[in-house]
């Protein structure tokens, strides 16, 4: 899922600032999934929102609302009949849901409410971490399941380095396991270790972030 | 919830839990402190005072206990006054419209 996090209140607040009627607007997609922009997250924010802005003495009305999703244009549709109303729009989606927000409803001011960090997963309640980071060109076959992009500190391909600690960790901090500790140990317990021994060829990164915007394009899909 | 209490008017919350290691949904009451933990930090933050929660732990047979839990709570929150909303919200009141 995509993970985000809340922008601290007082950056908030202080974007708020030039508003008293705003949408709060939350997603029911993956930011709910990681407890940072789903409907419960609204109420909190919004409670939140509207005691600092009545204890400053000026109130802050807040309509709230949590779409089925903010990355596809039908679920934006509902907010249309009373946005002309509000003077902004705080979303608490991904940042593909704030852009998306703010490229159909182009004559309202889109606010981010979250930090978007990382494509990840929840290894346990309230905790969550990086698993992916999208360069398109999936290599998981050959490393046992574990990505060299995403968990290797320094995306190497052909690992480990020599900032591995003895106990497995990775020398940016004790808290990363080193990821290509991971790959040797899950390769030796597949019996595959044969794919350790071939030198990984260099990634191309034409297909990550480096060739500008990604798209991709069904015609099969399209209308 | 928690925060809705101090948007209808409270000027502090306690809030009560099973004593802990004794909850019927095992760590319902551990999670809830720590709940009541990120609320307080809310409030510090918004500048109501953190201090203006509290959680409590006691079992359904210490009815004196919970007297002298609330005792205390309503004496601290007494001693801290009206939260600052209530008081913009009297200040607001008594301006002219």
């Amino acid at each position: 899922m995509i993970m985000g996090e809340q922008k601290p209140l007082d950056i908030l607040l202080g974007m708020l600032a030039p508003y008293d009627k705003i949408v709060l607007a939350g997603c029911h997609g993956c930011v709910t999934v990681c407890r940072a922009g789903g409907a419960k997250e609204v109420e909190i924010l919004a409670s939140s929102l509207r005691l600092a802005r009545e204890a400053e003495g000026r109130p802050l009305e807040i309509k709230e609302v949590t779409l089925e999703r903010q990355c596809d244009p039908e679920y934006l549709e509902p907010m249309r009949p009373y946005l002309e109303d509000y003077q902004a729009i705080l979303s608490i989606a991904c940042g593909a849901g704030i852009q998306f927000v703010a490229e159909k409803y182009t004559s309202t001011v889109v606010l981010p409410g979250l930090d978007t960090t990382f494509i990840g997963v929840t290894e346990k309640q309230g905790l969550w971490v990086e698993r992916c980071q999208a360069c398109g060109n999936c290599v998981l076959h050959l490393t046992g399941g574990i990505c060299p992009v995403a968990r290797c500190s320094k995306s190497l391909f052909n690992g480990p380095c020599g900032g591995t600690t003895t106990d497995g960790r990775c020398e940016v901090s004790k808290e990363i396991p080193c990821g290509w500790m991971l790959i040797i140990e899950r390769l030796r317990s597949l019996n595959q270790l044969e794919n350790y021994r071939k030198n990984l060829p260099m990634k191309s990164w034409k297909t990550s972030r480096d060739g500008g915007p990604r798209r991709i394009a069904r015609e099969d899909l399209m209308e | 919830m928690i925060l809705k209490a101090f948007e209808k008017g409270a000027d502090g919350v306690m809030v009560v839990g099973c004593l802990e290691g004794d909850c019927h949904y095992l760590s319902g009451n551990l999670r809830a402190r720590a709940r009541v933990g990120r609320v307080a930090d809310v409030l510090d933050t918004i500048g109501m005072g953190g201090e203006r929660v509290a959680m409590y732990n006691l079992s359904a047979g210490e009815g004196n206990k919970f007297a002298l839990f609330a005792t205390e709570m309503v004496d601290k929150i007494r001693s801290l006054g009206p939260s600052p909303v209530n008081v913009a919200r009297k200040s607001r009141q008594k301006a002219p419209a």
